[in-house]
């Protein structure tokens, strides 16, 4: 690792490369944190129109476009594309952008392992998406891959789609080394852990999430990959293996991968929520030990998952217990963050009404998983539309609106440019109104026992299948407006002043808009 | 920064770097230790329907005739048409602490030979390992021959500790074709 060569390296020559070979070789914070972002927009889109032919099948009942095999494909591509493609690529964006900026450092520690964790993504997802057009089929047993439908049942090319899933698992784990190393090493002189604004913090305890539990998926995958090819019986019920294991191992990575989605969010909102209530963030303390508290429960709670599979009512009570404890930092967070803009003197732009929305959306999805936690419900709402209705909940207007907050708040540091108010307002309310017509029909047709992972339905559910797609189809159409503003953006407008929210107190609002390639060369003093 | 200072950099990044490094290998570790961990939990309590090895009958074994539990025998078959597979009797029976036996009937109906392993599950759990094989076909494996069928026998008692609140429990087997996975396909512990 020669990451003394290359700082000293970037002494000399500020300018920076040009052509191809600045994007391939680039150890730069900044440009590796674009394409992340970009990457992330990329496969949002991607899954996004998986999505979109899933909805336009479910638009009426019956079969009209797709086989079932084809219809689970593509249902499998959405989930993995959108999990590990969109959402997480997307805030190691952010964090690779804003990390350094907001301790004062120069870049990422660890420079030229950056830049390999991202490339190694492009190669993970064109290995998984070639799946499909191989012979038998892509993977088609949904994006948590339960055995033995993974081992036993799965075509050929699942052993290609347990590779991607070890590169990108291999990217993760090393893109959230580098977060816990920067942060813990290059904060300017004066920034104690407890001065670090929130959105480091949660990608601080993110980043250990991650390194705890990314082995853990690909110790599963490499189970699956013996037992399928080398004879092995982890879940072979005839050799002895047991494919509940499998859902063991599985959430004991998949419940805490779910907070690792959504911490960087809860991040973001209080980075803009502070800003334009132009108020601290109330409660600073107790967020970050809230932020540690669900992060440490997560690991108590992976059976919750598993309620149907017939476990000792010990199990059940226990996890049940624990997963409602979850509700209690949560509700601090959102107590919070209400708390921060009560008597504020708010004001209404684009990044401030995503993360609003995202506070009461994200409330929404969250007490839809109380609802699920209790274990006498949840044998009614396990495997209905009401988990596909819950789990989008937090991610779509959780994760992602968090991901649009920051977006928004951060353009014009990027760019050099204002954004569009009225374009952006307009992106905010159509995504707003589509995305609840999309998923907010979903908790009645799954509470009246639609099944999720099917092509097709009976009649009695056609007119809340026909809300959500119509909703979907204007939430995808949405999105198109938001790359338009980000064009339009990037290639001009009104130019930004170094700090354009006049409620804004952290260090990047420091250096001029757009941030020049390098900052923070002589680390800023904190008092 | 001096160069000295980058020096010292460099050696706390890679510090760290390495710490995290094991860390992340210590969960691959700790992922595969969970197996052995979540059969050991298994077996130890005997949630998931696992029963246990085999047994012998022990001399001073006490017939409970006071108590009947009735006990129901299912035949699972993952190859319905290549194969048939029932039980003799439905339904038994029994006092705990008295050795009963009763057998499940098998036909290869192709014309191959093939090798069978049958796997034993127990509802409910709690009773898995109340259950004791003093002899069972599911210890070993089944080869049978083109167009062969058999009888296999299964001998058990239940525990005299057999819980006084449970009169109903389920043995079921299911049948799974391990015909050319030679060693692997053993089963550790029935």
């Amino acid at each position: 690792m020669s990451t003394v060569e290359m700082t000293a390296d970037h002494d000399h020559h500020d300018h920076k490369p040009t052509g191809i070979t600045r994007w391939l070789f680039t150890t730069n914070h900044k440009d590796i944190g674009t394409m992340y972002l970009l990457f992330s927009l990329l496969m949002l889109f991607i899954g996004g129109a998986f999505a979109m032919i899933i909805r336009l099948e479910l638009f009426q009942p019956g079969l009209q476009f797709l086989d079932p095999i084809h219809f689970n494909q593509i249902t499998t591509m959405h989930g993995l594309i959108m999990v590990f493609g969109a959402v997480m690529p997307g805030m190691v964006g952010f964090a690779n952008w804003m990390i350094p900026m907001m301790i004062g450092a120069p870049d990422m520690a660890l420079p030229r392992m950056n830049n390999w964790s991202f490339w190694l993504l492009p190669v993970a997802f064109s290995i998984m998406m070639m799946t499909p057009f191989m012979d038998g089929g892509g993977p088609a047993f949904g994006w948590t891959f339960y055995a033995p439908l993974s081992t036993t049942f799965a075509p050929k090319s699942t052993d290609f789609f347990i590779f991607s899933v070890h590169i990108m698992g291999i990217s993760s784990i090393m893109g959230a080394i580098n977060v816990v190393v920067t942060i813990m090493n290059l904060r300017a002189p004066g920034m104690t852990y407890m001065k670090m604004p929130l959105f480091v913090w949660t990608w601080f305890i993110t980043a250990f999430l991650l390194i705890a539990v990314m082995p853990v998926l690909a110790s599963v995958v490499t189970m699956m990959l013996t037992d399928r090819n080398f004879g092995t019986s982890f879940f072979e019920a005839s050799g002895g293996g047991d494919p509940v294991m499998f859902q063991h191992i599985f959430w004991f990575f998949g419940h805490p991968e779910v907070y690792i989605m959504i911490l960087p969010s809860f991040g973001l909102a209080s980075a803009v929520i502070p800003t334009f209530a132009r108020k601290k963030l109330f409660g600073y303390s107790s967020m970050v030990y809230a932020t540690g508290s669900i992060a440490g429960l997560s690991f108590l709670v992976w059976m919750h998952h598993m309620f149907t599979t017939g476990m000792p009512l010990f199990s059940e009570l226990f996890f049940m217990y624990a997963t409602m404890i979850i509700a209690v930092p949560t509700g601090v967070k959102i107590f919070n963050w209400v708390a921060t803009m009560w008597q504020g003197s708010m004001t209404f732009e684009t990044p401030m009404l995503f993360a609003i929305a995202f506070v009461i959306l994200f409330t929404v999805g969250g007490l839809s998983g109380v609802m699920m936690a209790m274990a006498p419900l949840d044998s009614q709402y396990h495997d209905t539309y009401f988990i596909v209705a819950h789990f989008h909940y937090v991610l779509f207007p959780g994760a992602v609106f968090g991901g649009f907050a920051g977006a928004y708040y951060w353009l014009p540091k990027w760019t050099g440019h204002m954004y569009s108010e009225g374009l952006g307002k307009t992106h905010f309310w159509l995504s707003m109104i589509f995305v609840n017509m999309t998923f907010f029909p979903m908790h009645f047709s799954g509470l009246a026992g639609m099944p999720r992972r099917i092509p097709d339905y009976s009649q009695q559910f056609a007119d809340f299948n026909m809300w959500s797609s119509l909703g979907a189809f204007g939430l995808g159409l949405t999105q198109l407006l938001f790359v338009f503003l980000l064009i339009k953006t990037i290639r001009g407008g009104k130019a930004a002043p170094a700090k354009p929210w006049d409620g804004a107190d952290t260090l990047e609002w420091t250096v001029p808009s757009p941030a020049p390639y390098h900052t923070f060369s002589t680390p800023p003093k904190i008092d | 920064m001096s160069l000295e200072n980058e020096k010292t950099l460099k050696q706390k990044n890679r510090k760290i770097l390495f710490r995290l490094v094991v860390v992340a290998v210590g969960m691959i570790g700790f992922s595969f230790a969970l197996v052995p961990l979540y059969n050991v939990f298994c077996s130890v309590t005997g949630i998931n329907g696992k029963t246990g090895g085999q047994t012998t009958a022990s001399a001073s074994m006490q017939e409970d005739d006071s108590r009947d539990i009735s006990i129901e025998f299912i035949a699972m078959n993952g190859k319905e048409g290549e194969l048939e597979f029932r039980p003799r009797n439905n339904r038994m029976e029994l006092h705990p602490g008295k050795i009963y036996s009763t057998e499940f009937y098998v036909k290869n109906l192709t014309n191959k030979a093939v090798v069978l392993q049958a796997v034993p599950s127990i509802s409910p759990g709690s009773v898995a390992l109340m259950l004791h094989k003093t002899e069972c076909f599911c210890f070993t494996q089944q080869p049978l021959a083109a167009g062969e069928e058999k009888w296999m026998p299964v001998h058990f008692f239940l525990d005299s500790e057999f819980p006084k609140d449970i009169q109903k429990m389920t043995l079921q087997y299911t049948l799974y074709d391990i015909t050319g996975k030679g060693e692997f396909g053993k089963v550790v512990s029935n």
